[in-house]
């Protein structure tokens, strides 16, 4: 099988977030990148999918600045065989990107599968995986937890809300978006890190995958922290008394009960 | 309604009941003296029009299949287009659900026009919308700028407009859309509901979650019975997820859910980054700690440095009276 896995670079969870002088990103000095989580249950995910159909390939895509080459680095040395690279702007929207994207898959002899993250931890805006597979043509599932696969579908449990699940069949070739849990993703070794420095990663301009800044359709601008928070209440006593205090706090003054 | 601009509303139901996150969309849009159109799709739903009228929809675009029964984006999106084309939509809005976030996109790709996710802040000035999201899980806000012409479209946030009134003396003209659903290469095969009564962490008004100083999944059913008071929804940090007291669909934070509810109460967490960044727009948050120094109590309107084992029975008891009063 042809396996492709879209993974996205983001900034670590622990990262405090600045906004850069023109308020309108944030600022990326000294931040430490990392493939965004829900993407390493897709990298994972189609690892599996590999060493169970013997002859197969994982190829890593991933569309952004220079950076991200190392989100594609750490899909190979968890095993991925190849790696696509297309250079987009560090401000490009999930539609340029999801273009980009789908176009490097466009480029490819025979596309059996698709894996993404359910989103990216940086603008969580669930978006790219849904847009890859329509400008790619085919149908998706997303926020799936669990996948079974037939040569012609994948039976897919997709999670909604309040603990409800739905089970999707879905035609293959289709990209599926993972949800965490959906697996418990590998870490890499350290010869397979050693080995995934020295593999070649495709590089791609917007203009060999048919994208270009026209496709860039949302901004983002005005960037602001949240306000700090005023000091709250501490309130004193013993526990019965703190719990009548409380409770009359977000009766009567937060009312919010 | 010279200023404003023709708005359609995705409308959600599940288990046979309009969400409340679709009442929000359509009050913030009526409100704001629009013309305000709600998309109602499904099998044996037209009954829920009537709601959508008191809530604010002026017209509801009907359109009833037994392939729409159940969610699929695809069967969705092919039904939904066909209307935003013919009706002229200046402004496509639907709740940041699993089921808006999951179509949206598609339907914004087809249209050729970008899309504002997961928004928390909502205007409209002469017939454009005007839209503010967290970005990094809310370590930051951001306004989205919408490039090039068509339509604009955004989803909105549960709980973050707030639920209008219903006006019982409204009522809204019901128009009958067929649909051309084709070929379909997504079927749903089966639904599992869910084993819970209790909301989903996302929509519930109020959330009750609980950390690593619970100890243990079984210690969560003092939150739970809290919850059923209030009618709250039960969360958990990453780090109680991570122990397996939860499942990972409840944790809230970046690499969870990020919650906006009226009140969040925070019981024996101490307030990771990663957690903050998920509950901090909370209209109130109260945490329960028996550490005093926890960074927790940094964003809450209401500390109570405690044992949550001794306080959470007591402050349930406490709850019980005023909801019983």
């Amino acid at each position: 099988m042809n396996i492709y896995v879209c993974i996205k670079q983001v900034p670590d969870t622990e990262t405090k977030i600045k906004v850069s002088g023109d308020g309108n990103w944030i600022d990326t000095a000294g931040i430490k990148w990392i493939l965004s989580p829900y993407d390493e249950f897709a990298v994972e995910e189609a690892l599996r999918l590999k060493e169970k159909n013997p002859g197969s390939t994982v190829t890593a895509i991933s569309a952004g600045p220079a950076r991200v080459v190392d989100a594609i680095r750490t899909a190979l040395a968890m095993g991925a065989d190849n790696g696509i690279h297309v250079e987009i702007p560090e401000t490009a929207d999930s539609n340029l990107a999801a273009k980009a994207l789908a176009g490097a898959l466009k480029k490819e002899a025979k596309v059996d599968i698709v894996f993404s993250g359910k989103e990216a931890i940086d603008d969580g805006a669930a978006q790219g995986s849904q847009l890859i597979a329509e400008y790619f043509g085919i149908p998706y599932v997303t926020v799936v937890l669990n996948a079974e696969y037939s040569a012609s579908s994948v039976k897919c449990k997709r999670e909604v809300e309040g603990g409800a699940f739905e089970m999707i069949e879905v035609q293959l070739p289709a990209l599926i978006a993972a949800q965490k849990g959906m697996n418990e993703p590998r870490y890499a070794s350290l010869p397979n890190i050693m080995k995934a420095k020295k593999k070649e990663v495709k590089a791609l301009k917007m203009a060999d995958v048919g994208a270009s800044e026209s496709d860039q359709k949302i901004r983002f601008k005005n960037f602001q922290l949240p306000p700090p928070k005023q000091a709250g209440k501490k309130i004193s006593g013993d526990p019965a008394a703190q719990a009548k205090e409380l409770v009359r706090l977000l009766h009567e003054e937060a009312k919010v009960i | 309604m010279a200023t404003g601009a023709k708005v359609f509303v995705i409308a959600e139901h599940r288990d046979g009941r309009l969400k409340k996150s679709t009442f929000e969309l359509l009050g913030a849009s009526s409100a704001a003296g629009n013309e305000t159109h709600a998309i109602l799709l499904g099998d044996g739903v037209a009954e829920m029009a009537k709601e959508l009228g008191h809530y604010g929809a002026a017209k509801v675009h009907l359109v009833q299949n037994a392939a729409l029964k159940h969610y699929t984006s695809e069967a969705y999106s092919k039904a939904i287009i066909p209307i935003l084309q013919s009706g002229g939509a200046e402004v496509v809005l639907a709740s940041h659900t699993p089921t808006g976030r999951d179509l949206m996109p598609r339907i914004a790709a087809r249209m050729n026009v970008g899309l504002a996710s997961d928004c928390t802040q909502l205007s409209f000035d002469g017939g454009k919308i005007k839209v503010r999201r967290p970005v990094y899980a809310g370590k930051a806000t951001c306004e989205v700028e919408f490039l090039g012409s068509g339509p604009q479209m955004a989803t909105v946030r549960a709980n973050a407009l707030g639920i209008p009134k219903p006006d019982t003396g409204k009522s809204a003209e019901v128009i009958q859309a067929n649909a051309d659903l084709g070929d379909l290469k997504t079927k749903v095969l089966d639904l599992a509901k869910g084993s819970s009564a209790r909301p989903d962490v996302t929509e519930a008004s109020i959330v009750i979650s609980g950390g690593r100083a619970m100890k243990n999944a079984e210690n969560f059913k003092i939150l739970e019975e809290m919850a059923d008071v209030l009618g709250a929804a039960v969360g958990a940090s990453r780090a109680a997820v991570d122990a397996g007291f939860r499942p990972h669909r409840d944790q809230v934070g970046q690499t969870g859910k990020v919650v906006s509810p009226s009140l969040y109460i925070a019981c024996g967490i101490s307030g990771a980054i990663q957690h903050l960044a998920g509950m901090r727009t909370s209209k109130c948050i109260v945490a329960v700690n028996t550490d005093g120094e926890a960074p927790i109590f940094q964003v809450a309107d209401y500390g109570v440095v405690s044992d949550l084992f001794t306080l959470v029975p007591l402050l349930k008891d406490e709850f019980k009276k005023v909801k019983d009063h």
